[in-house]
């Protein structure tokens, strides 16, 4: 008994997976100006987004600098942050995304679905 | 702009409006710089901070902006709403903007080098847009929750702390107390132009509030540690360990309220703003002594606040009338006031600064403690002399005269007062249980009393039915006779001045019959002496006409007898 449930979970699991992977993502990269790190950071998502979720995802780009109040909106303490809206749940990701593993597993983008 | 302010002749500060504080810092924190407010959990961290916007808001017309990281802004507006603070008013009128900023590790992903410019875009912001001169940071170290590089959160805070002081604004930093280290995150490190340290501390199940700045870069500050209070009116610090013996002296003379106590003080009775101390045993008469005082004070206009420990205002109000005195009228008309509590209730400080707060707002020329030795209970003998020593100068430095009950324990020296306070009383009057022939009485005597010269002898106290009565006592074999030995010794005083005047008179009666005695004798011895002087006139009187007969008559014969004329007139 326990044994069909935990294929059962896994299968789910699986298939919600693949879902995910199916799904549109909505992100926002709140940066600071021009400074090596934001673009940095641009690039980093550039290529990461066109590698896992090409197709199907939004990319915005907000300077901090010129619309303040954005920042306020979205609790933007450090600089840059990437935002996951979409799929739930929200993400922050903080830092210039060089870490590409963490990325992805802020992104529930995680490797082991990337082998698979 | 800020470095402008770093010159020789000091630095500029701001006040915080926070009753007390800009006392003990001589002014205030540090202008444009920020200050470091250390604490443990619920010790007031932020109502220090949120009371240092609203009063500079109101009082000095500086908008301020708060920075949440913990509560939110309405639960921000509901604490300080208890202290009448309405920060939702102040809001609307842009002059205070309160701005909660949310950290929630779970949904942080760190993902390589980043900067807090967010968070310095968004104070920027707030400051801007409401032109504002004080910021609140409370509590900083909710960003080392939320984030855990820790090497860039330093340098970016000590960024965050420059750029403050770049924009001008005096800061408060709030930050949890540290174990082992003075703050959890060390931001002492970072903010070290003032440190203030608030402290919420128990001591025998009663806690007291304290604050002390540790730390405050080119100014003197008061380095010791200060009681508060949390009260209606939001914080109040009493800086009472700033005192000094420099209290004037005054020459006026103030009455006790018994005339012959006040006799036995010098002829005119204490010096005002002098301490008065009155030992004893239970039920010796103190409280009785204390209200003769109080009622006195109030009797020449003057107000009196009258804390007590033991007793309620109406006992103490029933109980003096039945030994005459009426305070109520004094009470009803506000000359007199009350302070009834148990000790416990609080602890020393807090009852210091209770006092404190009672005295200035009232502001009475007399006050009467009864009695300072129920202290002890909350309290180590060095504390309370510690306390009242503070209390003393306070009254002292505003000449208001004190009167003190000391209650002596069964057993004890009655010269040793309880707390070892003598040193600290300029009047110290003793009440004694005499015990003589089955019979208590008491005897109060003067052990002291500064700058007078006072009466060594010592005085039967009498609890009358119109208040106390100090009495002459009778010396006899076995020391001072008081009550009925007293009462037999005039009675029998009395009787022997009788028999002596009775004697004098017996004496003064006998005299006088003799006199009259005399008198008599003298008349008759008078009368005597006239008789025989007439019956001597007349036998003069006869000796001169018979003579003169007897010439005629010889006369008269020679004339007849010519012949022998010659021979009779030679024998004859």
């Amino acid at each position: 008994m326990p044994k069909t449930v935990k294929k059962t979970t896994t299968e789910e699991f699986e298939e919600a997976l693949r879902q995910t992977r199916q799904e549109n993502y909505v992100l926002r990269l709140y940066v600071t100006g021009l400074t090596p790190r934001s673009s940095r950071a641009i690039e980093n998502i550039r290529t990461i987004c066109e590698e896992h979720l090409k197709g199907r995802y939004e990319l915005e780009i907000i300077d901090i600098y010129q619309h303040p109040n954005l920042a306020q909106g979205e609790q933007i303490i450090a600089a840059p942050t990437l935002i996951k809206k979409l799929p739930l749940p929200l993400r922050r990701l903080v830092g210039d995304l060089s870490n590409e593993e963490r990325v992805l597993l802020g992104l529930d983008l995680r490797p082991k679905a990337k082998t698979q | 702009m800020t470095e402008t302010h770093i010159t020789q002749t000091g630095i500029v500060k701001v006040p915080t409006g926070i009753e007390g504080f800009d006392e003990i810092t001589g002014g205030g924190l540090p202008q444009g710089r920020p200050a470091l407010v250390v604490g443990g959990a619920g010790s007031g961290k932020t109502l220090f901070a949120m009371e240092f916007l609203v009063r500079g808001a109101l009082a000095y017309n500086e908008p301020g902006v708060f920075v949440a990281f913990e509560e939110t802004t309405e639960e921000l507006a509901q604490n300080v709403a208890s202290l009448n603070f309405d920060l939702k008013g102040l809001d609307a009128e842009g002059r205070i903007i309160i701005d909660h900023l949310r950290i929630e590790r779970s949904e942080i992903e760190e993902t390589g080098e980043y900067d807090l410019e967010g968070l310095f875009i968004r104070i920027g912001l707030a400051i801007d847009s409401i032109g504002a001169k004080r910021v609140v940071l409370d509590t900083i170290e909710a960003l080392f929750s939320g984030l855990s590089n820790e090497m860039i959160l330093r340098s970016e805070l000590r960024r965050l702390f420059r750029w403050l002081k770049d924009k001008g604004v005096t800061a408060i930093i709030t930050a949890e107390q540290g174990n082992g280290k003075f703050t959890r995150h060390g931001l002492e490190e970072y903010v070290s132009d003032a440190v203030i340290f608030l402290d919420h501390r128990i001591e025998n199940q009663l806690s007291t509030r304290r604050v002390r700045v540790v730390k405050y870069r080119g100014s003197t500050h008061g380095t010791n540690e200060y009681p508060f209070l949390i009260g209606k009116n939001g914080f109040e610090v009493l800086p009472i360990t700033s005192l000094g013996l420099k209290h004037a002296a005054s020459t006026e003379r103030i009455s006790t309220g018994v005339a012959r106590l006040d006799t036995m003080l010098g002829g005119h009775g204490p010096y005002r703003g002098s301490t008065i101390l009155i030992s004893g045993t239970a039920g010796s008469g103190k409280t009785s002594l204390a209200a003769h005082f109080a009622s006195a004070a109030c009797q020449r206009g003057e107000k009196c606040i009258y804390f007590a420990f033991e007793e309620s205002e109406s006992q103490i109000i029933r109980n003096m009338r039945s030994i005459g005195i009426d305070l109520e009228p004094w009470s009803k008309s506000g000359l007199l006031r009350f302070e009834a509590l148990r000790p416990a209730q609080y602890g020393l400080e807090m009852h210091l600064a209770r006092m404190h707060q009672m005295i200035r707002e009232f502001e009475p020329q007399v006050m009467v403690l009864d009695p300072i030795t129920d202290l002890m209970a909350i309290g180590s003998q060095t504390d309370v002399k510690a306390m009242l020593v503070r209390v003393i100068d306070f009254l002292k430095s505003r000449q208001i005269t004190a009167f003190f009950t000391s209650l002596t324990s069964g057993g004890a020296a009655l010269e040793q007062s309880e707390i070892g306070v003598s040193s600290l009383i300029d009047t110290w009057l003793l009440v004694r249980e005499v015990e003589m022939n089955g019979e208590r009485t008491r005897g109060l005597y003067i052990l002291k009393s500064r700058g007078m010269a006072h009466s060594n002898q010592i005085r039967e106290f009498l609890l009358t039915d119109h208040g106390v009565e100090l009495i002459d006592v009778y010396l006899g074999a076995n020391g001072a006779l008081m009550g009925s030995a007293r009462l037999a010794q005039e009675a029998s005083l009395a009787a022997e001045d009788e028999a002596r005047r009775q004697a004098v008179e017996r004496r003064g009666a006998a005299l006088e019959h003799k006199r009259k005695l005399i008198e008599a004798q003298v008349a008759a011895l008078q009368a005597e002496l006239a008789s025989e002087e007439t019956e001597f006139q007349k036998a003069i009187e006869y000796e001169k006409h018979s003579d003169r007969r007897a010439q005629q008559d010889r006369s008269a014969i020679a004339r007849m007898r010519q012949a022998e004329e010659l021979s009779l007139s030679k024998k004859g």
